[in-house]
């Protein structure tokens, strides 16, 4: 699996994303300027995590703007797989290739913890390796990430098992007080309806080696890296 | 204003210009006679803030002369930008520790953020990618009206900047009591990681090298920070918040993958973070290390704002710039560097064999004085001083015990001194990087080396109501609490940085105070082997004439050669034998069971016996290496109950302990005695680790054992983790939700 990463200005999760996929796959990703016209041929992009553009304006409003992103867009549309972790989807609602938008935390404070997911769906490039409707673990850094979305955008999402991971308790229980942000539904990540495209708040690449405290995030990756090769 | 100075000239100044630049009398008559002349008004300004307390350490140098600041694992000690140390196959470790007091009580998030900006500048201008932030963080009472703002400012401020630049903050402590009720402290500490090969120091040698400007704009903000940084405050101090600067982490981040991009290449000689007093300092330190003179030319300077004089640009503080001076012939490649990460960059000057600063500003010469005598000429004070007189030992007995030992452990654990700080750090990016291995709420943070089975860590500590009490031993139980904090780890306590924050050094018994902390250092440094490598003074903290207690902040940093061995306070699992090590729990003077509890302070604070501290310390590292404990934790504010509540709270596990027959109770289970562990380990482990305990004279008691969701005390009245849990982690949010 050969993936690539997009280095924004203010990107900060760049190193990180791209030394567990090292790690996992065995492959080093192309890490690639936002300031290039295009992507060379690569089996996955990935829009990191960060502040792109330190998120002034709004966050990942810059970015989606940025030169690269029209390559990325098109190759998006035509089935390349994109994976956008917090910042990252934080762009990708910004470019429109994701419904919706990130608002700030309902605290309006930054949150880092450990959050537990329920996995939605089993059957995508980004998910084969976990157990259906299992619960992981996976941390949260981030200070807009209370997604929102109107009614009929979230019934489509729903409609069309369109929502990847929800905030849960550790045993499944799909609560508000689970919830760290205020998200609707306790949205923390959607596909797009092909279901190439992957946007999602919890930063995957943080939980790859018992050293860190889990393995929950490395699943993601061996999963690409299944449905991939 | 009349002076001695045999000048044709009239003195151009008024006696209050020169007051409001900082400068006595004296120092003025000091600057003519370097001249031969009065000084033009940049010079002037240049002269203001390159002896102003902040950059000079007039007051604190000779004392700081007496610390040990040398052991074969030190590369660089204090006189950098940041002190460093060996970690061995190439790597170093880059910290320093800095004060950002003033901004921060004047403007809390800009001040505090600004602060952590300003000590990763530090670091990475030597070459060194910041892996970890740290901070010391004291706030007024919590009845105080400023208090709250004050600690959801700072808190945002120090996130907001570290988690823009992706450096996770991994711990720190936070204090509340009265007497920094007009003058916080916010200490800000970072870590970077290098390559011994590759580290970049500030000495601007050769002649006619290029002097290159990069980063952000030149603004007039923080004009004169410095000496505001050396004054104290009084109740107009408010309007200085023009002098607070805003901090751009953007900006900063940019210039970190710039400035480490460009250290790639052999291309820069001498590099220095435009930090307190700007160009002006930056670029005299940057010639006076070389031996050479620097001609800049203002006009060059990247500007923000027009109409800018030479006087505004040289004492501005516009945040996130550097100076570099480069080798010839690189400028191209630096530019195209710089150009890409969208930042400014100018060719401002170069060096020369005059040995003298000239600034050129429109045909003009703003300011031509010699950097040798400019840099190391300030005044330095030996200032009067008075000891700080002891206070009596407290025996146990003489401090009442409470009415229920149960209802005391509850009150400590949701004090504002002693409750979780979960409510902070997780506003604190403390994952980021993909390398934080211990996190925020034990007793250090652990940050793996990128790429190697090694790690550091590192622990921010003072007991400032010790301090107070007395500065020698609270002097010694800061050094000695972050290198036993560091023990806990597993890891090898390798050297310090520090924050000496304290009052106006013109008065003798907080000099006093100074020179009994110093001397604490001192002798912890140097049984414990554990020298200061960089460091920070910030005196003048005192407003309308009340100081702050004596705040020698400690930053301590070690090297765990082996992950796999790290240790941490978490009970692991149930049946096991907790173990009390290095002494039983007597005395109370200073404790905080005597201000919780008691609501007073007073009498002696426990003494330091740095021998047993070390013998201890080793014994404890030893038992980690070889792998035959399962929880260490160290025993501090509160004491023993506190260190054992805080295990089975981290470890969710409970236990049962019992109190030796011959002390009081409360004595026993919260004294604050030094030099002190609890570790568990498996019963058959037990009995062999007891004895030889004894064999090499530590001592050990069988304390008690895990398991279970209670805690109880000589099998009475258990108290369950869930009613300790809820005050712990209570108190924070609700008082911050007001």
């Amino acid at each position: 699996m050969q993936a690539s990463v997009i280095v924004f200005p203010g990107s900060n999760c760049d190193r990180d994303v791209a030394v567990a996929i090292k790690n996992i796959t065995g492959r080093m990703p192309e890490m690639v300027w936002h300031g290039d016209a295009e992507v060379s041929k690569t089996d996955i992009i990935i829009l990191p995590g960060g502040f792109s553009y330190g998120d002034y304006l709004r966050s990942g409003a810059m970015a989606a703007h940025s030169p690269i992103m029209k390559d990325i867009i098109a190759k998006a549309k035509h089935g390349t797989p994109v994976l956008g972790i917090c910042n990252g989807f934080q762009i990708l609602t910004e470019t429109g290739l994701l419904p919706g938008l990130l608002m700030p935390n309902a605290s309006l404070k930054f949150i880092c913890r450990n959050v537990n997911l329920r996995v939605e769906r089993t059957d995508t490039i980004f998910t084969n390796r976990y157990e259906h409707r299992g619960v992981i673990t996976i941390p949260i850094a981030n200070h807009d990430g209370n997604y929102f979305a109107d009614d009929d955008t979230l019934a489509e999402l729903e409609d069309n098992d369109r929502v990847a991971f929800r905030y849960v308790g550790e045993k499944g229980e799909l609560e508000d007080r689970h919830n760290p942000n205020g998200s609707r539904n306790n949205i923390a990540g959607i596909y797009n309806k092909r279901g190439n495209i992957l946007g999602l708040m919890p930063h995957p690449e943080r939980l790859v080696e018992q050293i860190l405290g889990g393995c929950d995030g490395r699943l993601m990756f061996e999963s690409l890296l299944e449905a991939l090769h | 204003m009349n002076n001695t100075v045999t000048l044709l000239e009239p003195c151009p100044y008024s006696f209050q210009e020169i007051a409001e630049h900082g400068l006595n009398e004296n120092e003025y008559q000091k600057i003519c006679d370097i001249l031969g002349r009065h000084p033009r008004r940049t010079e002037l300004g240049i002269f203001s803030v390159m002896w102003s307390e902040h950059c000079s350490y007039k007051s604190s140098k000779y004392w700081l002369k007496t610390l040990p600041t040398k052991a074969p694992h030190v590369i660089q000690g204090p006189g950098e930008n940041a002190g460093v140390i060996d970690l061995g196959d190439g790597y170093a470790a880059i910290f320093k520790m800095e004060s950002h007091n003033h901004p921060s009580y004047i403007e809390p998030y800009q001040g505090a953020a600004t602060g952590v900006g300003g000590i990763m500048r530090d670091v990475f201008t030597m070459g060194a990618r910041p892996i970890a932030n740290m901070n010391a963080l004291r706030f007024g009472s919590p009845d105080h009206p400023k208090t709250r703002h004050l600690v959801d400012g700072v808190v945002a401020g120090i996130g907001g900047y570290g988690n823009c630049m992706g450096i996770p903050t991994v711990g720190g402590e936070t204090n509340f009591d009265a007497q920094y009720n007009d003058n916080i402290l916010v200490n800000a500490m970072c870590v970077g990681l290098a390559r011994t090969d590759n580290i970049f120091y500030s000495a601007a040698t050769g002649i006619h090298n290029p002097v290159v400007y990069v980063g952000s704009k030149t603004g007039r903000d923080g004009i004169h920070g410095a000496t505001m940084a050396s004054a104290e405050f009084d109740e107009n101090s408010d309007e200085k918040r023009p002098t607070v600067q805003v901090g751009d982490p953007f900006t900063e981040k940019l210039l970190l993958e710039a400035c480490l991009e460009l250290m790639q290449e052999d291309a820069i000689i001498a590099i220095q973070d435009m930090g307190a007093a700007g160009l002006t300092s930056s670029s005299v330190e940057m010639a006076d290390k070389g031996g050479v003179g620097i001609d800049l030319d203002l006009d060059e300077v990247p500007q923000r704002e027009t109409g800018m004089t030479a006087y505004e640009m040289m004492l501005s503080e516009s945040q996130e710039r550097m100076l570099m001076v480069l080798r010839p012939g690189s400028e191209k490649l630096a530019q195209k560097i710089f150009e890409k990460w969208e930042l400014d960059f100018a060719i401002i000057g170069m060096t020369t064999d005059t040995g003298r600063l000239i600034v050129r500003h429109k045909n003009q010469i703003e300011a031509d004085m010699p950097v040798s005598t400019l840099a190391n000429s300030a005044p330095e004070y030996q200032r009067p001083w008075v000891e700080t007189p002891r206070q009596p030992l407290l025996k146990a007995g003489e401090v009442p015990a409470p009415a229920s030992l149960n209802e005391a452990l509850l009150a400590l654990m949701g004090s504002p001194d002693l409750c979780s700080r979960r409510w902070i750090w997780e506003q604190y990016d403390h994952t980021v990087m993909g390398d934080t291995v211990q996190r925020p709420g034990g007793d250090v943070a652990v940050v793996r080396v990128h790429g190697t089975n090694k790690a550091v860590a590192i622990s921010t500590d003072v007991t400032p109501r010790y301090c107070l009490a007395d500065p020698v031993e609270g002097g010694k139980q800061a050094v000695a609490e972050a290198w036993r904090n560091i023990t806990c780890s597993g890891a090898r306590p390798l050297a310090i940085t520090n924050c000496l924050n304290f009052g106006n050094p013109e008065r003798e018994e907080i000099m006093g105070q100074f020179v009994g902390a110093i001397q604490g250092l001192r002798e912890a440094c140097t049984t414990l082997d554990f020298p200061v490598i960089s460091g920070n003074v910030s005196l003048y903290n005192e407003t309308n004439g009340k100081a702050i207690p004596p705040t020698p902040a400690i930053g301590g940093v070690g090297l765990l050669e082996d992950l796999s061995i790290m240790m941490d306070p978490a009970f692991k699992t149930g049946d096991e034998i907790i173990i009390v090590l290095g002494g039983e729990g007597e005395h109370l003077g200073q404790s905080l069971y005597l201000k919780v509890i008691h609501g007073k302070t007073y009498g002696a604070p426990p003494p330091v016996d740095l021998r047993q501290e070390f013998e201890t310390g080793e014994f404890v590292r030893k038992l980690i290496t070889e792998r035959r404990v399962t929880a260490v934790h160290d025993c501090s504010d509160g004491g023993l109950l506190v260190t054992i509540a805080e295990m089975a709270l981290a470890g969710c596990i409970g236990a049962q302990i019992t109190v030796p027959d011959q002390k009081p109770a409360h004595a026993n289970l919260f004294g604050e005695d030094q030099g002190r562990y609890v570790i568990t380990t498996s019963q058959h482990m037990s009995e062999p680790i007891l004895s030889e305990a004894a064999n090499a004279n530590i001592y050990a008691r069988r304390a008690g054992k895990t398991g279970g969701s209670q805690l109880t005390i000589d099998g009475k009245n258990p108290i369950s983790l869930a009613e300790l849990r809820k005050v712990h982690e209570g108190w924070l949010p609700a008082y911050m939700a007001g």
